[in-house]
């Protein structure tokens, strides 16, 4: 393999890749945020931001058009990231919350919290999240009978049951979603992927588990450095694969259930960014982390407002998009693990 | 000095991967290692560095058991014991001297964060390591754009730079061009001349242990058949160890 634009993975390369990620996130967040029925010019976006403007645009831009901007850039980087964290823990290409029954589990949970539960704090949704993300992974794992992990993880066996899992987990999503009473199920169609009527609630429930797990995963690029060298060698070296592994797993599952709740299952964005990551800054995972997070952002938000962009008043969900990229690229990386 | 004493490894299934296996290895030896297939090397080599846990049985090491370690102790000593996979093992995407420096992991905690692990001495380490197999110059290539001698070159480096009491690698030349195998034996010899370290080597072509090997154990079906010098490995004797595998297959 060659290293893509003839260039060598260096901390400089990965500092401007990230810089320039950075400043194309900013300037699509102004765009969308002076997206809508009434186009707020960037300028006044930009001024609305640090104070200034008129009191309606504030409203629009800061109370309207901000949470959603914010729910969607969160939620992608989280995605991304665990796509990352998993990638690296599985040692598999394949690995994604969407895939590994991670995303589908944090859905359902979801679902059926809020459907079993409407008063319930607004806090509470993400730990359910969490729970069912922790059910479908713990699924996925049972099934695959890798659940001890002694021999490793076996790769394409693992993606297989994942992708049944969270079709069938899916699909009782679909089911609960149906048979809820009117209004109460459409409201909760976030869930299969948009971050359409992202609220400053919404915002406030994912931020402070993004404000954790963030950091955390950049925390452990280390640790999922060594474990990709894989059990045996890491193992013979004198590092502790076991806790290690549990400890990147625990956050990885943990970012997409958060993420889940603000977003749906967002397709493939656990899988893409973190692969184009890799080609834009190498494998090293200090370097990948924050660059899949930047992209996985980027990504979400683009999806989005190309979404709202498109075909006014119409809104197409930003899963839509994220899919329509991811499926190809899956199926690529399919054709070539196999 | 390595004691191995009534060294015992049943798998799940029943099989005796190592049959009551008893053997002195003195300080600085260069060891083969040879037997069919299936007769017990590998599983030897892995008890030794414990990536294979022994059913029973000890294995002093410098005057320690390792046989029983756990936890924290087991990891202090497998840092200790270098390794080189037939395989290679390396992260193909990283640089040869970011692989090498894979070597000082086990003296860091795997929680370390994400920036400034190694130290200045980690890195002096590791680049004397590629200086030793003559691939100073590569130290920044990718690794994938090696040879495979070359990579397997860095794989040994590596193992060097965990500055191991005892070296072991299983068949390191399997997977390269036969002409390769003088590269990778030489290099393994130079260094246990130079620091003294034993070296035990899985090898399935004689020859090169004859040239190589100072001693040699041959294993069939999970017993000790045979050992001692090299110069002993008659073809007689070779017939032997060869043969009973040959006749259970």
């Amino acid at each position: 393999m060659t290293t893509p634009l003839g260039a060598r993975y260096t901390n400089a390369r990965a500092l401007g890749v990230a810089g320039v990620l950075a400043a194309l996130t900013v300037v699509l967040a102004v765009l969308a945020l002076g997206l809508g029925a009434v186009a707020t010019p960037a300028a006044q976006v930009w001024a609305a931001l640090w104070g200034g403007g008129d009191d309606l645009t504030r409203q629009l831009v800061l109370d309207l058009r901000l949470p959603r901007v914010g729910v969607s850039l969160l939620c992608g980087a989280m995605f991304a990231a665990s796509g990352a964290m998993m990638q690296g823990v599985i040692r598999n290409p394949l690995a994604s919350p969407d895939i590994i029954g991670v995303g589908a589990g944090a859905g359902l949970a979801a679902t059926v919290f809020l459907l079993a539960w409407p008063a319930a704090p607004p806090g509470g949704l993400p730990w359910a999240a969490l729970a069912g993300a922790w059910g479908g992974f713990g699924l996925v794992l049972l099934l695959s009978r890798e659940w001890r992990g002694a021999g490793g993880l076996h790769p394409v066996r693992l993606a297989l049951v994942g992708v049944a899992v969270a079709a069938a987990l899916g699909a009782v999503q679909q089911l609960v979603l149906v048979r809820a009473p009117d209004g109460l199920g459409s409201a909760l169609t976030f869930l299969t992927g948009t971050v359409y009527g992202a609220d400053a609630g919404r915002l406030l429930s994912v931020l402070p588990w993004a404000l954790v797990l963030l950091p955390a995963a950049l925390l452990l690029s280390r640790t999922l450095d060594v474990l990709n060298l894989g059990e045996d060698l890491a193992t013979g070296l004198g590092t502790r694969v076991g806790p290690a592994r549990l400890l990147s797993l625990g956050v990885g599952v943990a970012l997409a259930g958060a993420a889940v709740t603000g977003a749906g299952i967002l397709g493939f964005v656990g899988l893409l960014a973190p692969h184009l990551a890799r080609l834009l800054v190498g494998a090293k995972h200090g370097r990948m982390l924050p660059v899949s997070m930047l992209l996985g952002a980027l990504l979400v938000l683009a999806a989005d407002t190309l979404g709202r962009a498109l075909l006014p008043p119409l809104e197409v969900p930003a899963g839509i998009f994220t899919t329509l990229v991811g499926a190809p690229y899956f199926l690529y990386l399919l054709k070539r693990t196999a | 000095m390595i004691e191995v004493r009534n060294l015992t490894k049943a798998f799940p299934d029943g099989t005796l991967a190592l049959n009551d296996v008893n053997v002195t290895i003195p300080d600085g030896d260069f060891v083969a290692v040879i037997g069919l297939s299936g007769a017990g090397k590998s599983t030897f080599l892995r008890c030794l560095n414990r990536l294979v846990d022994p059913t029973s049985g000890s294995i002093l090491v410098g005057g320690q058991d390792v046989a029983p370690l756990s936890g924290r102790k087991l990891q202090l000593y497998r840092r200790t014991v270098g390794f080189v996979f037939q395989q290679f093992n390396l992260v193909t995407r990283l640089s040869v001297l970011d692989n090498v420096l894979h070597g000082r992991l086990g003296y860091h905690s795997t929680f370390s964060g994400m920036l400034g692990l190694y130290t200045e001495d980690d890195y002096a380490r590791a680049r004397d390591a590629i200086r030793l197999v003559g691939l100073s110059e590569k130290e920044d290539t990718r690794v994938s754009s090696l040879s495979g001698g070359q990579q397997q070159r860095v794989a040994i480096a590596r193992a060097i730079a965990q500055d191991p009491q005892l070296m072991l690698a299983d068949e390191p030349m399997a997977s390269l061009d036969p002409r390769l195998s003088d590269v990778i034996l030489g290099l393994l010899r130079g260094y246990n001349e130079e620091k003294g370290v034993s070296v035990l080597i899985n090898i399935h072509v004689l020859e090169h242990a004859r040239r190589y090997c100072k001693n040699f154990l041959a294993f069939n079906r999970g017993r000790l058949v045979a050992s001692g010098p090299i110069a002993d490995l008659t073809s007689e004797l070779e017939t032997e160890i060869y043969a009973g595998s040959l006749d259970a297959l």
